[in-house]
């Protein structure tokens, strides 16, 4: 289990978990919270950017300190999240907005279909 | 003492997290259209992600670590995966 550790790094590593896992919590009540989609798409952006950051930064405090050698591993997930999850939410928002354009136009269509089909003359 | 501080915010960040994990399920599982069931995906795979390292924390055990580094690349993967998928218009209601 957890080897005897110094006060202060117990401290910094609980700040640094504690605050990470809130505001995590934060970006995801906005997921639930919010009622649009192109509201909700920036909420979990707050989970991974500050949080994740926040909850790596502690645990690579606290490996550094136990293992008494640098441990910089979490700098790569770290690293990995901030460049993979702009890509990941523009390619949803694209495929949203190209959705919501699509099914616009295919009710226009049949809107105009139907006054074609009210207009034609009866005999 | 230095333990007990460490255990007892750990213990609180995993609950918080699973509350995260709760909330993102909900938008899976109600979420009116696919897409905000992928973004509810996408959430809750970054956030197992953190529920690992915490363990990880807790355990002061690395092999968790290698776990979050394969969870946030194959939720990368998946969720790039999915918006090709909508993007193709298959999935037009």
């Amino acid at each position: 289990m957890i080897p005897d550790l110094p006060l202060w790094l117990a401290i910094i590593v609980s700040a640094c978990v504690v605050i990470g896992s809130l505001l995590t919590l934060a970006g995801c009540l906005g997921l639930v919270r919010l009622n649009d989609f192109y509201l909700r798409i920036h909420a979990p952006t707050m989970g991974t950017s500050m949080g994740g950051g926040l909850i790596l930064l502690g645990s690579a405090i606290y490996f550094t300190v136990i293992q008494e050698r640098p441990v910089f591993h979490e700098i790569a997930i770290f690293v990995f999240m901030t460049l993979t999850t702009p890509v990941t939410l523009m390619l949803l928002a694209r495929a949203s907005l190209f959705r919501d354009r699509y099914e616009k136009a295919l009710t226009e269509a049949n809107k105009a279909e139907d006054v074609k089909i009210e207009n034609q003359p009866t005999n | 003492m230095s333990h007990d501080i460490l255990m007892w915010s750990i213990t609180s960040a995993q609950v918080m997290l699973a509350a995260a994990m709760l909330a993102t399920l909900y938008r899976m599982f109600m979420g009116p259209r696919a897409q905000d069931r992928i973004l509810a995906l996408d959430a809750l795979y970054v956030v197992a992600m953190l529920q690992l390292i915490a363990l990880g924390i807790r355990t002061a055990n690395q092999i968790y670590f290698e776990l979050a580094m394969l969870i946030g690349l194959l939720g990368f993967v998946g969720t790039v995966a999915l918006a090709k998928f909508l993007m193709r218009g298959e999935v037009v209601e």
